[in-house]
């Protein structure tokens, strides 16, 4: 690797990271937001009375295994191997999809039965942290596919490496913002706490 | 929903202005546009300023690009005022003054709103990218395409807010549009839509920007300039790019709960549905309290560079400036609740916020007596930005003895909402922030432009503004401690207000004076350039980096990127000038090829805003598309650098010193 590649990685990296982290307080924001209200459901339907945890588990158990196959992808990105790698992200994105789904179609259930964001303070900060993360990995994935035509059109470029692994930054770092909606919002929910 | 809403959303023939003073505003800033165009059009400079300034990504020009509209915004800013002063000293008792009430709010809301976040802001960011790569000993930013980007968001914003004026109305909740009132249920017009979208655009800018000069601090910094050898103003920017980052994600989520309560029926701040509003108010100050530190910083780190320069000394405890820097950042973050003491959140907490906030007072301190110490046997030159320091240590101090009183939860609960607070952070931002900028900009002048701002002219600004300040902002303490409270658009003759509010009248006039002094001073340097020609690259015999290098700076700043190996290294290398004669060793390096696709989301983000704020969902949804697909192409791109060779570079720095020669 040249001077050069090696600064500009530097950069961005570094660059990314701080995004990330600005991404973080973003969450931050919207997870203080949501203890905050979390109770005040306006005589509507708490946490607990709604959430469909054996639902809920299994597209935790999908977005985990994402962060899995998205890291065996950028093995494959390491190693040059690019049948691998367009295997791999190809799982993941199909994981990311099937994530999506799912978080929609509970959605719409929910909207189904009367119980939309326009309920209750704790209903509209619930539609708007767990759909933030939704748009993130809708963005996620979108990149994803660029990503696969940039690897099938330009080969292991320099630049489409370094991209790969920001790309697998921002996956793993999806996962982490799920895990904390995984406990704050659903188990916390579900024990009524 | 019948076509034509589908189409055009709210928008209807009664969004154009129907009340005079609102119709004058936006027909004289139709007129101005449409000259500056057919100006522009004449005089056939359009490829120019294409080629020259809206597609570079030159931190040099982007940032002259920031000054020019932060002015320009200072002027529409500065009217907002005269109005204010004018109803206010006018609309006692039979009286209804010159503006009806809504207008009135409409006025003060939008006066706010400029001043800081596209006056202020802009000055700095322009301050921040004319300066940092050159003191660093840089060439360029870490992301000079994410630079472009920040800017034409910054300029998306801007035009957003000055809408109004032609089209629908503004806000008339407030610079911080608080709920209940910002609702839907009290402000059902389009005025709060187009506050949280001219923020949340040119808020998004700032963001990125934010973080675009961290890393370039944090990499991009000269060989040897270790973090501690660094200037105290590259240290104030990094150390405000932090707070940045910290911050304006909160102002983010803020703003779009907000438009989400407007929009989509949600409730997280309103009355009924279980909303909350106190939550906006902790939400907007945990990002509005570090937002006024984030723009007094940069303006301490060019008081510092000023002071040491023109007192010819080095900057007397460099150490604890920087530590004071981290402390105020720190702190700045735990001290938000003092703008709502009387939420009646309960003894306890208003007791440790007011105590934080005291102790902010300290790190200050620490600063004030830095740069006192610094003048103390100094060769203190009083040049134009020296007078600015010294209204800025006069006005600041006072300023910030209110500060320390209001964070007296007691006294606060008498002065809260009254004109004495309105004094008080206008003394601090006024003093601070602006007349900091205002120094840093006739400092670092002819490093940019290539010649230096007329020094007399400039001290009679100086004194304008320093004395129509205190005529200005003194009743207004006065008043306070009477009973006025902020926001008034009538009071009562029995008051005995009105003298007051006339003295403060005549000081905005004083004020507007020194305006009119920068002008001319703007003027008068432009056309005596080639007389006021800086020859050497090092008017005020400086002390940083950025001073080594000719005036005006190349635009790759420079040739051969300098070594560092200790504090203030021109000076120091200046002190032995046997090792300058060397000839240099060129070699090649690459720099970012111009691009406008900055100016092209720039203006697809104003058509996202305008259709939100109207809600012509086809429009916004197709801009936020177009926005992503552009953004595709171009990160897609791997040729955005164009290699200059180390035998391009000598031909261009000999042509450099021949302009020298003949000058």
């Amino acid at each position: 690797m040249s001077t050069t590649v090696a600064t500009i990685n530097d950069k961005t990296n570094l660059g990314f990271w701080v995004y990330l982290m600005t991404d973080c307080i973003l969450f931050g924001s919207l997870f203080a937001t949501y203890i905050v209200l979390h109770k005040n459901t306006f005589g509507g339907p708490a946490g607990g009375e709604l959430f469909d945890m054996p639902a809920i588990l299994v597209e935790t158990l999908i977005l985990l295994t994402s962060s899995f196959t998205c890291g065996l992808g950028m093995l494959a990105i390491r190693r040059q191997k690019r049948s691998q790698a367009l295997f791999w992200f190809g799982f993941t994105f199909a994981l990311g999809v099937a994530f999506l789904v799912m978080e929609l179609s509970e959605f719409n259930a929910l909207i189904a039965e009367g119980n939309s964001w326009q309920r209750s303070g704790f209903l509209s900060a619930f539609y708007t942290l767990v759909g933030t993360h939704g748009l993130h990995i809708t963005i996620g994935l979108l990149w994803m596919l660029v990503m696969g035509w940039q690897l099938l059109r330009k080969g292991f470029k320099d630049s489409v490496i370094r991209r790969f692994s920001l790309l697998s930054m921002f996956w793993h770092f999806l996962d982490i913002i799920w895990i904390f909606i995984f406990t704050f919002v659903y188990l916390m929910g579900d024990l009524q706490l | 929903m019948n076509l034509l809403e589908i189409i055009l959303g709210k928008l209807s023939i009664d969004a154009l202005p129907h009340e005079s003073v609102t119709l004058g505003a936006g027909i004289g800033m139709t007129l101005g546009l449409l000259g500056l165009i057919g100006f522009v059009t004449y005089k056939k400079r359009w490829t120019w300023l294409w080629k020259e300034w809206f597609t570079s990504l030159d931190p040099k020009k982007i940032g002259t690009m920031y000054l020019i509209v932060g002015g320009l915004m200072m002027l529409r800013g500065f009217a907002d005022v005269i109005m204010m002063r004018l109803q206010q000293a006018l609309a006692v008792g039979d009286s209804t003054g010159l503006f009806p009430a809504d207008t009135f709010q409409q006025v003060f809301s939008a006066h706010g709103t400029i001043m800081i976040f596209f006056v202020a802001m802009g000055l700095m960011f322009g301050i921040i990218n004319l300066v940092i790569p050159l003191q660093i000993g840089a060439r360029d930013v870490a992301f000079p395409f994410l630079n472009s980007v920040s800017f034409w968001l910054f300029v998306a914003g801007m035009v957003l807010i000055n809408m109004p004026m032609v089209l629908g109305e503004f806000s008339a909740a407030g610079w911080l549009a608080y709920p209940p009132l910002s609702e839907l249920e009290f402000s059902p017009g389009v005025g709060v839509d187009y506050w949280i979208w001219c923020l949340q655009i040119a808020g998004i800018g700032s963001l990125l920007s934010g973080v675009n000069f961290l890393v370039t601090i944090i990499k991009m910094r000269a060989p040897g300039m270790r973090l501690m050898k660094m200037p105290i103003f590259s240290w104030s920017v990094l150390v405000t790019m932090v707070m940045v980052i910290f911050a304006f994600p909160i102002l983010t989520v803020t703003l779009t709960l907000l438009y989400l309560d407007r929009t989509m029926g949600m409730h997280f701040f309103t009355a009924d549905g279980g909303g909350n509003m106190m939550m906006y108010v902790n939400l907007i100050w945990a990002w509005g309290h570090p937002e006024v530190y984030i723009l007094v910083l940069p303006a301490f780190g060019i008081f510092s560079e000023v002071v040491a320069t023109f007192s010819r000394k080095r900057l007397f405890g460099y150490v604890s400036m920087v530590w004071a820097l981290f402390a105020i950042a720190f702190f700045s973050f735990i001290v938000w609740l003092h703008h709502f003491f009387t939420m009646g959140a309960g003894a306890g907490v208003n007791a440790f916020f007011g105590i934080m906030t005291m102790i902010i007072g300290i790190p200050t301190g620490v600063k004030i007596f830095n740069w006192l110490f610094t003048m103390f046997r100094g060769r203190i030159a009083f040049t134009s930005p020296m007078i600015w320091f010294m209204g800025f240590v006069f006005l600041f101090t006072l300023g910030g003895m209110t500060g320390v009183m209001l964070a007296v939860p007691g006294i606060d609960y008498q002065v809260h909402n009254s004109l004495f607070l309105v004094a008080h952070f206008h003394t601090m931002i006024i003093s601070g922030v602006v007349f900091g900028f205002f120094a840093g900009i006739t400092y670092w002048f002819p490093k940019i432009f290539g010649f230096t701002l007329h020094d007399g002219w400039g001290k009679i600004a100086a004194w304008l503004w320093s004395v129509g300040f205190v005529l200005a902002f003194g009743p207004l303490f006065v008043l306070g401690l009477m009973g006025a409270t902020r926001r008034l658009n009538h009071y009562d003759e029995s008051t005995g207000w009105q003298t007051l509010f006339i003295v403060a009248g005549v000081g905005a006039a004083i004020i507007g004076l020194g305006v009119l002094a920068q002008l001319i001073q703007i003027f008068v340097s432009v056309k005596a350039r080639h007389a006021r020609r800086d020859t050497t690259g090092d008017p005020w015999n400086g002390r940083t980096l950025e001073w080594s290098t000719v005036s005006p700076a190349p635009h790759y700043n420079y040739a051969v990127i300098p070594t560092v190996s200790e504090r203030d290294p021109f000076w120091e290398a200046k002190q032995r000038p046997s090792a300058a004669a060397k000839h240099p060793l060129y070699t090649d390096f690459t720099m970012p090829k111009n691009t406008g696709v900055g100016v092209i989301i720039g203006a697809l983000s104003i058509a996202v805003g305008f259709g939100a704020v109207w809600h012509i969902w086809w429009l916004a949804i197709a801009a936020t598309l177009a926005i992503i697909i552009t953004l595709i192409i171009r990160l897609s791109d791997d040729e955005t650098e164009y290699t200059i060779t180390a035998a391009e570079i000598e031909q261009l720095e000999i042509q450099h010193s021949h302009k020298e020669h003949h000058a």
